[in-house]
């Protein structure tokens, strides 16, 4: 590009678009070391099994869901049903194919819940809005009810629960916390690494479009019932993937019961809470959802432990989950990532704000 | 804008000293109960009185006793909501001790995260005690070693109803031919009974019907109207939490009569009844743990705690009821396996492998029963490496409106019969997942 700068670009061969200098992404780098390197040899079970791995999960659904919602303007409450596709096509790969590596079967796992998103997808060239958002609710509690009707799914399991197969990758087992950590760090931050690029891609652009304004799309040529129908497959994707993960990294089982409307509404509000449109917003999402009820219950011990009523504790810290909630809400529509972008700017001109 | 964040970036801040915080007081005479109780969520009513009753228990141990053989016991709570990953993150939280004091037994307190710390437990050798939920195929030590669905499995609860069912209709040969249906809690926990069921309907000829309830289960028309269409003899009601009391007010509607409703174990409180009014008189519901506060260690726990104002209980008319006293049995059964521990690795706290130990060699008889004030309230229990069950019997009690009625001694269950489903169901587990069986004639 700094060669073209000397002469005088062809008319209309390049969008007279420069590039100013692109920053080396240090930060990342040092964000990605601390996270393969540092986590794993200092987290500790804790930190890695009840911490980190639901964090990372619950930030990769809550990216398939911006894909879908924050991008393409579709709103679904049918996230948990796309995670349930994916948690038990994965099971059902791994059990009936012997022999098939993992990342395949988690691969095979989120195509399945494409397909079934796709599906789900085919009503979004005629409605939107509530009425889209009504079919996804419809298909949360049609995919919940065959989870639990069929017990093909599970492997006629007494319970209804599938659980982990040996989870392994090239010969090395991923059993331990650290395993498991790796194994969703490296499966989020590869699928995250395709989001921000698909995004910034024609078909990313096209979903914007349609978000902002979709006769407006269609009338400069997007296909906007082939991109909406596109947009429900790379979300279930995501989330089947995510479901998976979260059925095997962590919870090592699942049941149709794992996936219930409540955890769509969950991914729902980490979209909302983070920021709708912003690949970083689901990261921070995910981060205020599943962190803060845990510091918020520490925090709680240290203070009230043992003086307090244990039963009022625990509402105490709903109340205050559900203030901040709405605080921030208030504060910032947009949500934290956008908090956090003021802020940044602000501290940007500190002290010399003029 | 700041305020806000600054406080949340406080009380995180707070959050990280806490879980960072150094295990200090190491090498204390302390043993270490966790409890991971549900005091918020739907299912909240039934587990506040457990928490009161293993409390309150521990407590007496303290305070009366000076301890399990002079080790004091220490708890601290972690709210689970009823749900798999909150019970992960509280596991992961407690595994470790408190403060120097090890874990020597664990409660997970809910079927979802029994099933999910199923295989952490084992690999952290720390036991779960799952007293009447969690995996029935546990009850073969042999695969399952820190597994303890100790006194009543699933299994042997459905068995105790047919033979409870059989002794009102007069004899095992009159089965034929009845229609018995089971509207049952669609999960995990509601389905377990289901080949249990079907077995014991081939042996015995009765018609075997399944009716599903979805979570929660506030609305059960569509159910109840099946029962009507279906016209059983009797329903075996497996539901829970908020399920219990809408089931019994929804069949009363249906006019489907109160006495011929058996609950199962987690339908059997005064909590389930008390909201179904006047539609819960006559309805029977068994038990391993039968209410009533008239037992001997109900008179030391009130003269000793609850008189000089020391119980958890908020509300003083839960006394023996029968969550509380679940909560003493509970309590009282990881006591007694300690005891039964602390004869071969001597007065210490023990840690989870060694709490493995003593839940296998545990054998409390009727004389032990006695001594420790549960004589009637509990039955005899030995557990040993592939028996994890021990009792396997039940009480059957019946609500008069006011409180429960004991209306049978101990209904055992027919544990012969049902061993080869569970010997299966293990078998198939540990070929999943590629364990090799421990060999417990090798245990001593």
């Amino acid at each position: 590009m700094s060669a073209s700068i000397h002469r005088l670009p062809a008319p209309f061969d390049h969008a007279p678009i420069e590039i100013v200098g692109r920053r080396q992404p240090w930060g990342l780098l040092a964000l990605l070391g601390v996270a393969f390197v540092l986590l794993p040899l200092l987290g500790g079970d804790y930190w890695l099994n009840a911490i980190l791995i639901p964090f990372l999960v619950l930030s990769l659904a809550g990216l398939g869901l911006n894909l879908l919602t924050g991008y393409t303007g579709q709103t679904s409450v049918g996230s948990a049903g796309f995670m349930a596709v994916g948690a038990f096509a994965t099971y059902g790969f791994l059990l009936r194919v012997p022999g098939l590596p993992l990342p395949l079967a988690l691969v095979a796992g989120g195509l399945f819940a494409a397909a079934v998103g796709f599906v789900v997808g085919i009503p979004s060239s005629r409605i939107k809005g509530f009425y889209l958002m009504v079919t996804t609710l419809a298909a949360q509690f049609f995919l919940e009810w065959v989870f639990v009707k069929f017990p093909w799914f599970y492997n006629h399991a007494s319970s209804g629960t599938i659980s982990a197969p040996r989870l392994e990758l090239f010969g090395q087992p991923l059993g331990s916390a650290e395993g498991r950590y790796l194994l969703t760090l490296g499966t989020v931050l590869v699928l995250t690494w395709v989001a921000v690029n698909l995004v910034r891609s024609q078909i990313g652009r096209n979903w914007m479009a349609i978000r902002d304004m979709d006769t407006a799309a269609a009338v400069i040529g997007i296909p906007v019932e082939r991109y909406r129908r596109l947009a429900f497959a790379v979300s279930a994707f995501y989330l089947g993937i995510a479901g998976a993960l979260w059925a095997f990294a962590y919870l090592g089982t699942a049941s149709a019961g794992s996936f219930d409307i409540n955890r769509s509404f969950q991914i729902l509000f980490i979209i909302i809470i983070g920021g709708m449109g912003s690949i970083a917003g689901s990261f921070i999402g995910a981060a205020f959802i599943s962190l803060l009820p845990i510091f918020l219950s520490h925090g709680g011990q240290l203070v009230f432990g043992g003086s307090l009523d244990a039963g009022q504790v625990q509402n105490l810290q709903k109340v205050i989950f559900g203030v901040l909630i709405i605080v921030f809400l208030i504060r910032e529509p947009e949500g934290l990532v956008r908090l956090l972008g003021n802020l940044r700017a602000r501290l940007a001109v500190w002290p010399l704000r003029f | 804008m700041q305020t806000p964040f600054k406080r949340s970036f406080a009380a995180a801040l707070a959050g990280l000293a806490t879980a960072a915080a150094p295990q200090a007081q190491a090498g204390s005479n302390e043993q270490f109960f966790p409890l991971a109780t549900y005091r918020v969520g739907a299912y909240a009513s039934s587990g506040i009185p457990v928490w009161a009753g293993m409390i309150d228990y521990l407590r007496y141990i303290n305070d009366v006793e000076g301890g399990i053989n002079g080790v004091k016991l220490v708890w601290q709570e972690c709210e689970t909501e009823w749900t798999a990953e909150k019970g992960i993150e509280c596991y992961e939280r407690f595994k470790k001790g408190l403060n120097g004091a090890p874990v020597a037994i664990y409660h997970p307190n809910g079927a979802p995260a029994a099933y999910a710390l199923s295989d952490k437990a084992a690999a952290d050798k720390i036991p779960l005690i799952t007293l009447g939920y969690g995996r029935t195929e546990a009850t073969d030590g042999g695969v399952f070693p820190y597994n303890f669905p100790a006194m009543l499995t699933f299994y042997s609860e459905a068995s105790v109803v047919i033979n409870y069912i059989a002794q009102r209709e007069g004899g095992f040969e009159k089965l034929k031919g009845k229609k018995i249906a089971t509207v049952y809690h669609d999960s995990a926990y509601g389905r377990e009974t289901q080949g249990t069921l079907d077995l014991l309907a081939k042996k015995y000829g009765f018609e075997n019907i399944q009716i599903p309830v979805a979570d929660p289960g506030n609305e059960q028309s569509a159910q109840w109207r099946q029962v009507r269409q279906a016209k059983p003899d009797w329903v075996f009601l497996r539901t829970w939490g908020v399920s219990t009391p809408v089931a019994i007010k929804t069949a009363a509607r249906f006019g489907f009569p109160a006495d011929r409703i058996i609950g199962d174990i987690w339908a059997s409180s005064n909590e389930d009844v008390l909201p179904a009014g006047e539609a819960g008189k006559g309805y029977l519901a068994l038990t391993p743990y039968p209410g009533g506060a008239g037992f001997d260690i109900h008179k030391r726990i009130k003269q000793h705690i609850l008189d000089k104002g020391k119980s958890d209980l908020k509300d003083p008319k839960s006394f023996g009821s029968v969550y509380y006293n679940s909560g003493l049995i509970n309590a009282a059964i990881a006591v007694e396996a300690i005891r039964a521990g602390q004869k071969k690795f001597g007065n210490r706290p023990l840690n989870g492998d060694e709490g493995r130990w003593g839940l296998e060699h545990l054998n409390i008889d009727d004389a032990r029963l006695k001594e420790i004030g549960f004589g009637g309230l509990m039955q005899k229990l030995k557990l040993s490496c592939s028996d994890h069950e021990g009792g396997g019997a039940a009480r059957v009690q019946q609500w008069d409106g006011a409180k429960w009625n004991l209306i049978t001694d101990w209904v055992q269950a027919d544990r012969k019969t049902l061993r080869p489903l569970i010997d299966a169901k293990a078998a198939a587990y540990a070929k999943e997942k590629g364990i090799k069986p421990r060999d417990c004639a090798k245990e001593a």
